[in-house]
């Protein structure tokens, strides 16, 4: 079975990249879905244009390797054309805070049940280091040599804000966290947000960062959303000193989802 | 001579004369005239000026005509923006509540009723003005009160008693005229504008999904089939921009549901990504552009066949794709179907190019097309050994499985890419190039053996006219009446090269007909090596009337 989620293309990350765990976490939440009972050809999965997407290429399981910025309306018309499916949409943060912002936004508020793993190494990687969205004030890169000039967003608080009723963030050096986060937010019904902080061991190694201040939510009630909100402020993405990064799940409410609302037909053939 | 009326109504916008239109065409339509309805609207929702302007003919004639016979006028406005139009034997119905009848006088005949006051006195809301200047003119006309009643009970759904009342009312204070008479059972009762005859082409031939964000003029496919969404059991989806839009459709086609998105020019630009998506990933989709009068924002209610050339080239790199331009109601529900089953066939987008004309304007359709749609069959994997999304094939077209297939894992990918899907970046992938390049060949040969080009008028004249879209109409009506041939292209790529040849046969001289500024269908014929002698253009954001091309023509043949 193992064998199974292989594919003979070789993998061509930066020897050492935090996007080899995920994708070993990710393995191992596909095959206990699959004992779980998830049939694997039900079992699909996107990605748009980054380091991250590459993954459709090692995966071996059905996948659309959309457009950058695009792959969350991909992910919905799938759902939407097969209910059966499990949709896991594979994001990097260039990809979804910057291009696909609004998809982001229109797919938490209307509740999609699709399962969005960004894969945040709050750079543009795949062309040389740029900064994006989540990139802290002063991040040197490739277009900003004398530093960023923009503060990060908190992708979390924004999902919050749209209405997604799974949020959740992990560390991609963490792999059986990983795995467990993808199993419940794939389980989850309805718009599932799975945040994974990644450090880009190339061009911005934070992995003493997130070491030194990352720690396990504990007897945090999901449910409240105000409470999740707390724990999603206590980082803002910033570079602070004597900040705490929260990981688990924030936020987690029961909602029909749109595509129990969203009356379609089957497909025909 | 052949009978053939023009009947101009008009008002403010929420006066309702587009519905009070209508039954007006269904009641010249059941003394067995076909019907053509031009519609000519403002972008507002209330005040402005709005009218239908009514063709019933014999002979089916799908242009305006030039004089209106009767001139139906619910405000002043109306009235005198229209008059001048009016034929010489021309009568006026007038709504006396808002008209003075010193407006009418010395112009024409004149009938003036207190439509406001009649619907208010038999207990009616605002609106039911409208029913009363319906009967007011059916009396006019010489419609029997039966034929009237019979009409309104099929046409009217909501307070049928109430609108009766106050049709009898006026249809006695009203009199009688003349007699239009009845020239046999009606050609077909379906009367359908563009959009909804291609949304009903689209659910023949087995639309799963229909993705739309709203634009005038494609709007109306997306209400439409949000409104029938029962009756019809397709989707209908409406996501948050077109960019979305076209990827959410290209998602569901590649789960397997045959899926369709609606636009017009400006929302086609946000899709052209995805266009190239599409041609890529070889899924199939069904992208219907309404062109309405650009550039940009330009007129939104207004018509010109100005994204022909864009629809053509748009997209990133080479792929193949299919444009189909019909020009009325029936060629939109036969090509609609047809365009659905093709992006299947072939795997690859198919533009449905309609105008706004085409799209909102009113025909009276053949029902027995209906029942000749059908959705066909894609080629299927036959479930032996690996599935491979993009098996080079000798005809290009690779068998289809979707997610949820047992011992097939489906990759579909934006990427260049191997049969499998896998990203591949070697040298030889000029073979997955030529496997879509054999592919546009294959659709080639289909073009040929499908109704791409349309011939009409003298068929053996050595001049002729090429008109596409809603220019077809006012063309054939100018063709015969000069006894020349009309050729119109309807499916433009892959351009039907035989076709055209063999409809140029013995043609000497050749001039374009187009609502553009440049001509862009003669374009396209010079760049397939045809010459174009001449071209007639408009572009102010109505289509032609006959007489416009006639004359223009003088000077050209």
């Amino acid at each position: 079975m193992k064998e199974d989620l292989d594919t003979y293309c070789q993998k061509t990350w930066c020897p050492g990249c935090p996007d080899f765990l995920i994708l070993e976490a990710l393995k191992k939440a596909v095959l206990t879905l699959v004992e779980k009972g998830t049939a694997k050809e039900n079992i699909v999965f996107t990605t748009g244009i980054g380091c991250h997407g590459k993954t459709f290429d090692y995966l071996n399981l059905n996948s659309f390797y959309c457009l950058h910025g695009r792959s969350l309306p991909v992910s919905q018309g799938i759902k939407l054309a097969n209910p059966d499916l499990k949709v896991i949409d594979i994001v990097g943060d260039g990809d979804m805070y910057n291009e696909g912002m609004s998809h982001l936004i229109h797919a938490a508020k209307r509740n999609s049940d699709i399962t969005v793993l960004v894969y945040d190494n709050r750079n543009f990687a795949l062309t040389v280091s740029q900064f994006t969205a989540t990139s802290p004030k002063g991040f040197k890169g490739s277009s900003s040599p004398e530093g960023n000039i923009e503060e990060p967003l908190n992708p979390l608080e924004l999902v919050l804000a749209a209405g997604g009723t799974f949020i959740a963030r992990g560390y991609a050096l963490k792999i059986d966290q990983i795995k467990d986060l993808i199993v419940q937010a794939v389980e989850h019904k309805g718009f599932s947000f799975l945040e994974i902080l990644q450090p880009c061991i190339t061009f911005f190694d934070n992995r003493q960062f997130y070491q030194e201040r990352i720690y396990e939510l504990k007897d945090h009630d999901q449910s409240s959303k105000e409470k999740a909100l707390a724990k999603i402020r206590e980082w803002d993405y910033k570079n602070g000193q004597g900040v705490k990064i929260p990981l688990g799940v924030f936020y987690k409410i029961e909602k029909p989802s749109y595509n129990e609302l969203a009356d379609v037909r089957r497909p025909t053939f | 001579m052949l009978k053939d009326y023009s009947i101009l109504i008009g008002g403010e916008a929420g006066q309702g004369s587009r519905v009070a239109g209508l039954i007006i065409a269904k009641l010249f339509n059941h003394l067995g005239y076909h019907i053509y309805i031009y519609e000519d609207y403002q972008s507002l929702i209330r005040g402005g000026h709005n009218f239908s302007q009514i063709r019933a003919a014999e002979n089916g004639f799908q242009s305006r005509k030039e004089k209106d016979d009767f001139l139906l006028a619910l405000d002043e406005r109306t009235l005198n923006l229209h008059k001048k139009n009016l034929s010489e034997k021309g009568i006026i119905i007038f709504n006396s509540d808002k008209i003075d009848a010193r407006a009418v006088r010395g112009t024409a005949q004149g009938i003036g009723l207190p439509i406001q006051t009649i619907a208010k006195e038999m207990g009616g809301i605002p609106i039911m003005a409208n029913t009363a200047l319906i009967a007011a003119f059916a009396k006019v006309i010489g419609i029997e009160w039966d034929v009237l009643e019979q009409v309104f009970k099929k046409e009217i759904k909501k307070a049928i008693d109430l609108n009766l009342k106050i049709a009898k009312r006026a249809y006695e204070l009203s009199q009688n005229l003349l007699k239009i008479a009845e020239v046999g059972p009606p050609p077909t009762t379906l009367l359908l504008t563009g959009n909804e005859a291609t949304a009903l082409g689209m659910v023949k031939a087995g639309l799963a999904l229909y993705f739309a964000y709203p634009m005038t003029p494609a709007t109306s496919i997306l209400n439409y089939l949000a409104r029938h969404e029962n009756d019809f059991k397709s989707g209908v989806i409406q996501p948050e921009d077109e960019i979305s839009v076209v990827n959410m459709a290209l998602g569901a086609s590649f789960a397997g549901a045959k899926s369709a998105v609606g636009t017009s020019g400006g929302g086609f630009a946000l899709m052209v990504e995805a266009l190239s998506l599409a041609g890529q990933s070889e899924t199939p989709i069904l992208i219907i552009e309404s062109q309405r009068a650009g550039p940009s924002t330009g007129m939104p209610t207004y018509n010109l066949q100005g994204d022909l050339n864009f629809v053509l080239s748009a997209g990133h790199g080479d792929f193949p794709r299919f444009v189909i331009a019909p020009g009325d109601a029936e060629q939109c529900l036969s090509y609609s179907g047809l365009a659905l089953n093709l992006a299947w066939k072939y795997q690859t987008p198919v533009i449905l190019l309609l105008d706004k004309d085409v799209s909102e304007n009113t025909f009276t359709v053949n029902e027995s097309i209906l029942a000749m749609l059908k959705p066909e069959k894609p080629l299927l994997w036959n479930k032996k050994g690996d599935y491979k999304r993009y098996k080079i094939t000798k005809n290009g077209i690779s068998p289809l499985a979707f997610p949820g297939e047992k011992d097939a894992i489906i990759k579909a990918t934006s990427y260049e890419h191997d049969e499998f899907g896998i990203t591949d970046e070697s040298e030889g992938v000029e073979k997955m190039q030529e496997k879509r390049l054999r592919k546009f060949g294959t659709m080639e040969k289909e073009v040929e053996k499908l109704p791409a080009i349309k011939v009409y008028g003298n068929k053996k004249a050595n001049k002729a006219i090429v008109a596409w879209g809603i220019t077809k109409g006012a063309a054939i009506e100018a063709a015969e009446n000069l006894g020349i041939k009309l050729i119109q292209p309807i499916i433009i790529e892959p351009f039907p090269k035989r076709q055209m040849a063999r409809a140029l046969k013995g043609v000497k001289k050749l001039v374009s007909v187009e609502i553009n500024a440049s001509g862009q269908m003669a374009k396209v014929l010079e760049q397939n090596g045809i010459k174009v002698d001449g071209k007639i253009l408009k572009y102010n954001g109505r289509p032609f009337l006959a007489k416009e091309i006639k004359e223009k023509l003088k000077n050209l043949l």
